[in-house]
């Protein structure tokens, strides 16, 4: 049964990261990628209709974790209380930005949303990054289960390790490429010109980065992401957008599910004394609990993927970025 | 302040801003709703108009809440992690039973409706619309019986080993008395927020188009009819109120001794103490009646109530803060009536019936128009029932202390261990930074989204752009 709801949450959080990765890469391009409002606004529309619907795989995630791991969802916001409200705060301003954005006609207001977008979709995807980084490494739990510390060091300081910096800069990576392969398969003309060369690019750059860094490091993961990187953007210039999309998303997806993963049964690893870490069972809800949300998840969840995937079907036509002469 | 009274605070700042919107967007989604359908009936460009309007209204209101509502979601997590740790068993799959049932009907829908017109078939995208309305009822109903647990904690079980609150029944924290008695007077009080909000922009734009006067009147019969249905659904709330937690009835009258036929204080001068405050109106015998449902009904008075808690669950004070709870309960009934005539008033006055009564001036006979200071008033209207709202939730959760879940943990007890001030005060500051800064953003747009003329054009965003799908 745990082992069951394990697997179902880190199913959402994949979901979630996927899905809402792209939309952060679409955010964080749309001012790059778009060279005036109206090619600008062709970006974000091909997310409009989705990333609202996307950002519930947060809340669904979350939910999920506060329901069927209590301690955990208590233990890691508390000790991660400032990161986490930063990334709260920026996910209101994106939210908002993205969704005021084409109810005003005024061009300055637009320019203004566009880039409250791209930066605060940078901010969220780099401390996301962060914050998976940290999870590998650990968080100084004592006896209690509690990070203690003084100020806002307390719940500041994961964040200046080379772990977090580096799932940072592994966070911006996955999402550009996941924004840029979704804008190819989603737009037409020039918008969709600029983001096929940047998966191209990105994809290449990307491969040797990570080949680099995985000979150094000798971690397999590294590894596997850098073929990811090499075939998305070998899909990339072969025109098959669709596929290269798909090699991203699995990318990204293994890449969660291995940070997950990663302290076998531990969930949130103790750097002070390795038995102060957090386990699966340690937090896990009980018995009834699990067996009611086993309930609710096997009635409900089928439905949500499939009017979620029809509402994909229904939006599945490209957003054209070239001005039509009218 | 410590860390517990800055977490508080800003738990109260928080949850009340997200409670702006929320309100909003439920009662917005139904008038959606209902002009979609009356036009899909009449096939009348009036009401085809109105409902893109309150469309465009209800999305920039709806991304609100939905921003302001994740961060409710991490909440608990954040400040209130032994709360969450305690009560993990019954929160936690009631909060993500509410996120998988009802907030992906809410946001897929409302995008396949939003973006869906040409796309959809007719009835079928109508239909998006109403699962839209459904999905927040079925939110606001999940969300309100988990308060309603903390208000009348029922179906748990606690855990001898671990001390843990335990679910043992989700149907019975389903229809906890407190969430039957809840839902329709948050619904209700929802329907007099919407209604404000039309009301003041039909009024504001009547002269532009004649449909801004079929809005303001819908505006208006909202306000009205939902304003009725608060008093009749807050009167049955009260007396399940004082049935659980009789100290929040006496604190809302500041009623120290155990009184048969209590009189209930329209308002007060003076000191809310043991002894009669210096000038008071008192309507005999109704806090009795608002209670308990008789007249001649006793109601239970602090000095009492405190003895006999102390008795039970150990020395300590038991009582909330007196002047909070008094006023909150006055002002949320007082600005409720205050939108409620203010409504009549419009409805009476806007009529396109005459009926010449004697004795009344002039401009309170029926159809006799609305004079421009009245107007200028009315434009504030959406300001009532924003802030009886919020009033009934101050009182509800402030009337409560010290208890977290009534009866078995304190406030006191719920907070996350490790948290420092320094944090409390800069998440606070970022809190009322980045909120404040949403709120005008939010203000423009109503205001640059009603003054527009109404057309039937599709926006720009929403047309079809190419007919190559992507997959
Ligand atoms: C427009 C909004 C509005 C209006 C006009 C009223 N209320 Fe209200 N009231 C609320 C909006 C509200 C609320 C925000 O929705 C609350 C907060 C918590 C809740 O369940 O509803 C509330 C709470 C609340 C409570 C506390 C419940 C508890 O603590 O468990 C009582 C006893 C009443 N109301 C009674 C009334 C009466 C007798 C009213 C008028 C005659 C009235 N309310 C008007
Ligand atoms: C939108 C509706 C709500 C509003 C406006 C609201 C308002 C408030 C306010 C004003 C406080 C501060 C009380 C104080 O300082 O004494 C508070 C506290 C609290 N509320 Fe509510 N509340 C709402 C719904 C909820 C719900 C649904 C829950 C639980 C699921 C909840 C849980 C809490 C907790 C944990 C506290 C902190 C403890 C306390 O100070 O009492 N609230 N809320
Ligand atoms: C403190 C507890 C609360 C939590 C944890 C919470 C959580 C949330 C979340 C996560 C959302 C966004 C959903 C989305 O992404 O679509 C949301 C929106 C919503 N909430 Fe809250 N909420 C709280 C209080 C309340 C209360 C007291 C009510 C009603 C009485 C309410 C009713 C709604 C409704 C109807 C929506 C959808 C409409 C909108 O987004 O404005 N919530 N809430």
């Amino acid at each position: 049964m745990i082992t069951f709801w394990f697997a179902i949450l880190v199913l959402a959080w994949v979901l979630y990261f996927v899905l809402e990765g792209f939309d952060f890469g679409v955010g964080v391009l749309a001012p790059f990628l778009g060279r005036d409002e109206h090619e600008r606004g062709a970006a974000i529309r091909t997310i409009g209709p989705f990333w609202d619907g996307n950002e519930v795989w947060l809340v669904a995630a979350i939910g999920v974790t506060f329901a069927a791991f209590p301690d955990w969802y208590a233990v890691l916001l508390s000790a991660l209380y400032l990161p986490m409200v930063a990334i709260l705060l920026l996910l209101a301003v994106r939210g908002v930005a993205l969704e005021f954005r084409g109810k005003h006609d005024s061009p300055a207001w637009r320019r203004r949303c566009d880039w409250l977008l791209s930066g605060s979709s940078a901010g969220v995807v780099l401390l996301w990054g962060a914050q998976l980084g940290i999870f590998v490494h650990g968080l100084a739990l004592n006896a209690d289960g509690v990070v203690t510390g003084n100020g806002l060091g307390r719940s500041l300081s994961p964040l200046v390790t080379p772990a977090a910096g580096l799932g940072a800069l592994a966070g911006l990576l996955g999402t550009v490429l996941l924004g840029a392969t979704f804008l190819a398969l989603r737009t037409t003309g020039p918008v969709r010109r600029r983001a096929v060369s940047l998966a191209r690019n990105g994809g290449n750059l990307g491969t040797v980065g990570l080949l680099l860094a995985g000979i150094a490091t000798g971690s397999r993961l590294t590894l596997v992401a850098a073929v990811v990187c090499f075939v998305a953007g070998m899909l990339a210039r072969r025109g098959r957008e669709g596929g290269a999309f798909t090699a991203v998303a699995l990318g990204v997806a293994a890449a969660v599910v291995t940070v997950f993963t990663t302290h076998g049964s531990v969930v949130l690893r103790s750097t002070l004394d390795p038995l102060w870490s957090l386990t699966r069972t340690q937090a896990a809800a009980s018995p009834s609990a699990l067996r009611l949300i086993t309930i609710a998840g096997v009635l409900i969840l089928p439905g949500v993927l499939a009017y979620q995937a029809w509402s994909y079907w229904v939006f599945r036509r490209r957003v054209a970025s070239e001005r039509i002469a009218s | 302040m410590d860390v517990l009274d800055l977490t508080r605070l800003q738990f109260a700042v928080v949850t009340i801003y997200h409670y702006l919107f929320v309100p909003l967007s439920i009662s917005l989604s139904a008038v959606a709703a209902g002009l979609h359908l009356t036009w899909m009936r009449t096939g009348s460009e009036r009401f085809l108009n109105l409902t893109k309007l309150v469309g465009k209204l209800l999305i920039v209101t709806f991304a609100v809440g939905v921003v302001t509502g994740l961060v409710q979601e991490f909440q608990f997590g954040l400040g209130w992690s032994a709360f969450a740790k305690f009560y993990g068993d019954v929160f936690g799959p009631t909060l993500a039973i509410e996120g998988m049932l009802a907030f992906f009907l809410e946001a897929t829908f409302l995008a396949l409706w939003y973006f869906g017109w040409g796309r959809l078939p007719r009835k079928l995208h109508a239909a998006t619309i109403v699962v839209v309305a459904v999905g927040t009822l079925l939110s606001a109903y999940i969300i309100l019986a988990a308060n309603s647990f903390m208000q009348n904690p029922v179906a748990y079980a606690l855990d001898p080993e671990t001390g843990r609150a335990h679910l043992t029944s989700f149907g019975e924290l389903l229809t906890n008395e407190v969430v039957l008695a809840a839902f329709p007077h948050t619904m209700a009080g929802a329907a007099m927020a919407g209604g404000g909000l039309l009301l003041a922009i039909g009024v504001w734009r009547i002269a532009a188009d004649g449909a801004f006067r079929t809005l303001a009147r819908l505006g208006a019969w909202l306000m009205l009819i939902g304003g009725a249905m608060t008093a009749i659904t807050g009167d049955h709330l009260g007396k399940v109120m004082t049935a659980v937690q009789p100290m929040k009835m006496a604190a809302a009258e500041a009623l120290y001794e155990t009184t048969t036929g209590a009189p209930f204080s329209v308002f007060a001068i003076g000191k809310l103490g043991h002894e009669k405050p210096f000038l008071t109106v008192e309507i005999p015998h109704l806090l009795s009646f608002l209670g308990t449902g008789s007249f001649d009904g006793t109601v239970q008075g602090i000095d009492d109530l405190q003895a006999q808690y102390a008795a039970q669950y150990g020395p300590g004070s038991y009582v909330p803060m007196i002047p909070v709870a008094f006023w909150t309960f006055r002002l949320m009934i007082g600005a409720g009536v205050a939108g409620m005539a203010l409504a009549a008033y419009y409805l009476w006055a806007s009529s396109n019936r005459r009926w010449k009564l004697p004795l009344l001036p002039a401009f309170l006979q029926m159809g006799a128009g609305v004079p421009g200071w009245v107007k200028r008033i009315l434009l504030l209207s959406p300001l009532l029932p924003a802030a009886a709202n919020t009033f009934g939730w101050v009182f509800t959760e402030t009337a409560r202390q010290p208890w977290l879940a009534f009866g078995i943990s304190k406030v006191s007890d719920g907070i996350s261990p490790g948290l420092t001030s320094a944090e409390v005060i800069a998440s606070l500051a970022g809190f009322t930074l980045i909120y404040g800064f949403l709120a005008i953003a939010w203000y423009k747009l109503v205001l640059h989204l009603s003054r527009k003329p109404l057309a039937p054009e599709i926006p720009a965003e929403t047309a079809d752009a190419e007919s190559v799908p992507a997959y």
